[in-house]
């Protein structure tokens, strides 16, 4: 029987993390890819907490998560508010055609 | 317990109690008092920079430990708020005449300028990361408010973006340390890591690789090379009187959080962390200075000229002890007279009612405007580090302590890339006083934009005179995060 311990959670939490990392970096396509990549990395992030906070017995990790929970409504909520306008302005939201300026 | 706490805290509280009344005047009256809502809100600022002056609670920590006051938290507070303030006075035209005068505006810079204060004030990784998401949030807004142009909502998507991304970076090391450490407060954290190397143990694996996370998030809101290429798109974007705030306020405060960061929690591993600090520094310099000689926007060119700076700063970080600090702070308070110098020169660069940005616009002001093209040409100089101007001495103190910490090659390389920077800045004075002149720029530019240029101008040429008092209060800083 396979025992789940820390490292599986903080190898869990790498991989959603380096996901995001490459999502932001590899994707050509949409910028509402790049949004949920941020958003696959803050819960990466919040995945280490708890997984710590649990194996520690000490509750600041939670409380740290509840926070990060909180901000990255918030970061998604501006960050599509601008892409609403950049829409407006540019007609397009792939990644390729974010290149007004360049040098 | 609770009022002294509160004591402590009463700049910051004043702030966002300030906002929030600004908040709610602006919405109940509407754009057509954007003006007095930016006055009322200079006057905040020169409020909440007295309160720090004065720190009611004196020196020490509140609230669980989160926060803390001393002298380093005062110093870099009050140049934050120098720089907020200049920016927010100069946009009370600027606002109006690029059709973008809403009351909004002046109070994001508000929130942005509070979020700083926040965690330059920080005492635990979590109250570090929740003041960086308070000024980020709004810088992202900020730097996308034109919203009717494509220059300033691709600037400010790619702000939001890279900025995200390096909070996610952030983190991510923030949660390693955590996890590897045990705690996020910043004294419990120096306590444990100085006894794991007291003991002799090897460092925990995660641990390391958490710092160089954390390094990298801080590098990221500094803008220093690798994690720079973000600036020169979102500093050509953005509104000009935004630009101004970036490259003053903020990288004063990150600037500042950075030698905190690395100085204090993490000062048992200044071995490890100094070695990225010398690639950093060393990076910057070089890419500031060469990128830059190809640029012909300004604002592109004051973006790899802070590249360049945030670079020379670091040399003092990288030398990871109390003189490096204290030259840190000196190169901080320096940049900013120099950078709010000019921007406000920048600002002024219309035509017609419209802003013009190409360097070779900048032809032949001396003898349409030569006041301005004095004083320009005094920021230019003294960002060359020509002495006895104030940036020769930014340059010479961080070099000081390098050289005193042994770090001689990285010293070397430095003197020399501020060598090749000389160039495009003593092009611009060229291209000023000696080519054929273009049209003159509108003179309409407002008293506040002309008093902030005097006042910097003769900042920096007179200043070498008082720099003992601001070494002094530099030193008074840097023991802070020293002293314990």
């Amino acid at each position: 029987m396979l025992e789940i311990g820390l490292s599986h959670y903080l190898t869990l939490a790498a991989i959603l993390f380096t996901l995001g990392v490459l999502g932001i970096f590899l994707n050509r396509k949409n910028v509402i890819i790049i949004l949920m990549s941020i958003e696959l990395m803050l819960l990466a992030v919040n995945v280490n907490l708890v997984s710590f906070s649990v194996f520690l017995g000490d509750l600041t990790g939670q409380v740290f998560t509840l926070l990060i929970l909180t901000v990255a409504a918030a970061e998604a909520a501006i960050g599509l508010a601008i892409l609403v306008i950049y829409f407006r302005n540019r007609g397009s939201i792939e990644v390729d055609d974010i290149s007004m300026m360049k040098g | 317990m609770l009022y002294q706490d509160a004591l402590r805290l009463l700049p910051e509280l004043f702030l966002a109690g300030s906002i929030i009344v600004l908040l709610m005047y602006g919405v109940f009256s509407g754009d057509s008092k954007t003006r007095s809502v930016v006055i009322l809100s200079f006057a905040t600022i020169v409020a909440a920079a007295v309160l720090v002056w004065r720190m009611p609670g004196g020196e020490g920590v509140a609230f669980a430990e989160q926060f803390q006051s001393d002298t380093f938290t005062r110093y870099a507070k009050i140049l934050v708020l120098i720089g907020a303030g200049s920016c927010m006075i100069m946009s009370m035209r600027y606002i109006e005449r690029a059709n973008m005068a809403r009351f909004e505006f002046p109070i994001l810079f508000l929130f942005a300028t509070l979020g700083m204060m926040m965690m330059i004030s920080a005492n635990d990784l979590m109250s570090l990361y929740m003041g960086l998401e308070l000024q980020s949030l709004a810088l992202y807004v900020v730097a996308a408010f034109r919203r009717d142009t494509l220059r300033s909502t691709e600037a400010g998507l790619k702000y939001f973006v890279l900025g995200a991304l390096s909070s996610g970076m952030l983190l991510y090391g923030i949660s390693l340390v955590y996890g590897f450490v045990g705690t996020t407060g910043f004294d419990q954290l120096n306590q444990v890591i100085a006894g794991l190397r007291g003991e002799g143990q090897p460092l925990p694996v995660g641990l390391v690789i958490g710092l160089v996370f954390v390094a990298a998030g801080l590098a990221f809101k500094v803008s220093a090379v690798p994690f720079h290429m973000w600036t020169p798109d979102v500093y050509e974007g953005a509104p000009t009187i935004v630009t101004a705030f970036f490259a003053t306020a903020p990288k004063i405060a990150a600037l500042a959080l950075f030698v905190r960061v690395m100085s204090e929690p993490f000062a048992a591993l200044t071995d490890q962390w100094q070695q990225i600090l010398v690639f950093v520094a060393l990076a910057s310099m070089i890419l500031g200075a060469f990128a830059a000689l190809s640029q012909s926007n300004i604002k592109r060119l004051m973006a790899y000229s802070s590249i360049g700076h945030v670079g020379y700063a670091l040399v003092g970080l990288a030398a990871g002890t109390q003189t490096g600090v204290e030259a840190v702070l000196v190169y901080m308070a320096i940049y900013l007279i120099m950078n709010i110098g000019t921007f406000a020169c920048i600002l002024c660069m219309r035509r017609e009612g419209r802003m013009v940005e190409a360097i070779s616009d900048l032809a032949g002001l001396s003898k349409s405007q030569p006041m301005m093209a004095l004083a320009l040409c005094i920021f230019m100089f003294s960002m060359a580090g020509i002495p006895p101007l104030l940036g020769f001495w930014g340059k010479w103190y961080v070099f000081a302590a390098a050289l005193d910490a042994g770090l001689t090659w990285l010293v070397i390389i430095g003197v020399l890339a501020s060598v090749v920077g000389a160039f495009y800045y003593i092009r611009i004075i060229k291209i000023m006083y000696f080519d054929e002149a273009a049209e003159p720029f509108d003179k309409d530019t407002g008293a506040e934009t002309g008093f902030v240029i005097g006042l910097s101008a003769i900042a920096v040429v007179g200043l070498f005179v008082f720099l003992a008092p601001l070494e002094n209060a530099a030193k008074l800083a840097a023991s802070a995060v020293f002293g314990g």
